[in-house]
């Protein structure tokens, strides 16, 4: 194969920067971030500069995004999910940039390298369980204990619980990441195949990389969805503990 | 040369639970057209509720190709 596959997620630093031998340097990973959150910001504000009654093309996009997650949480937590709204949209977006952006060609998908998702996933594990304990104090560790359940069945139920718990940062990074990660991977050896088959498969092998492009940006927008359903489900969990 | 092959026999061997994804995602979704064809008045719901169910089961493939991966090339 003449190109590999792998080469599109390397990090290349842009500005090396080097504090007590550990590397800081601004890559382009911190470039394609940087942009997602002005893009982010600058939509939603330039969006919302008019706050017209009747929103116009940019403000009803702005619109758009804030109800669908508002309404994501209604569904999901109820009104007691309000509060944590910023948050979720927060996330939302980061991920949704994150996966927007690495589909433009030559760019980079920050949410194809595990740190960045196991960091976003921690970060959403580490309030979730805060909230719970604020919210509840120790009581909270009932969320481990089901209702109903035989006490000698707990020695069985409470390790299963605890370990489930403990796994959703992993498997919530894990799946973000691998998605991004075969996706794109998936694009690119496909895209090899087309150059081989060149004049001989015709037209048609070009077609199949774009019907799979297209796909490609319904899982993107997919896992951002998900990663919020997501967050929206353990959040719910930590206030209303089952 | 003995190693590479039996890299490439695991990896293939981890791919098996691609066969329980595609039974789950086709449960998934059969079930869904016939809850949709029987009640279309909340397909809306049913929507999301199976495209999560949709991306919590394809994460398990990916959880296998990821497994596949670290064999072949780590």
């Amino acid at each position: 194969m003449a190109l590999d596959p792998l080469k599109q997620f390397e990090i290349k630093p842009i500005v090396p920067i080097e504090v007590a031998g550990i590397d800081l340097s601004f890559s382009n990973a911190s470039l394609l971030m940087v942009i997602g959150a002005l893009l982010t910001v600058g939509f939603l504000n330039i969006g919302m500069s008019r706050r017209a009654l009747v929103p116009g093309r940019w403000q009803a996009a702005g619109e758009t995004l804030y109800e669908f997650i508002a309404n994501l949480i209604k569904e999901q937590t109820g009104s007691k999910g309000r509060e944590y709204f910023p948050f979720v949209f927060t996330i939302f977006m980061v991920v949704l940039m994150g996966n927007f952006l690495g589909m433009i060609p030559f760019s980079f998908t920050y949410t194809s390298h595990i740190i960045v998702t196991f960091a976003l996933a921690m970060v959403v594990f580490l309030t979730v369980t805060i909230v719970g304990f604020m919210k509840h104090g120790l009581h909270f560790l009932t969320l481990f204990t089901p209702a109903g359940v035989p006490w000698p069945l707990l020695f069985l139920v409470v390790p299963i619980e605890l370990i489930a718990y403990l796994s959703r940062p992993i498997s919530l990074s894990i799946r973000l990441f691998a998605n991004m990660m075969a996706g794109h991977i998936m694009l690119k050896v496909f895209a090899g195949f087309a150059v081989t088959l060149g004049v001989l498969g015709g037209i048609a092998p070009l077609l199949l990389i774009i019907a799979l492009t297209g796909f490609e940006f319904l899982i993107a927008f997919i896992q951002a969805y998900v990663f919020a359903v997501l967050t929206c489900v353990y959040l719910k969990d930590a206030l209303e503990l089952h | 040369m003995e190693e590479q092959a039996a890299r490439v026999i695991g990896a293939a061997l981890a791919l098996i639970p691609l066969f329980g994804v595609a039974l789950a995602l086709g449960n998934i979704f059969s079930t869904l057209l016939a809850s949709i064809a029987r009640n279309p008045s909340v397909s809306g719901e049913l929507k999301g509720a199976g495209i999560l169910y949709f991306a919590l089961t394809e994460a398990i493939a990916l959880f296998a190709l990821l497994i596949a991966f670290l064999i072949l090339f780590v």
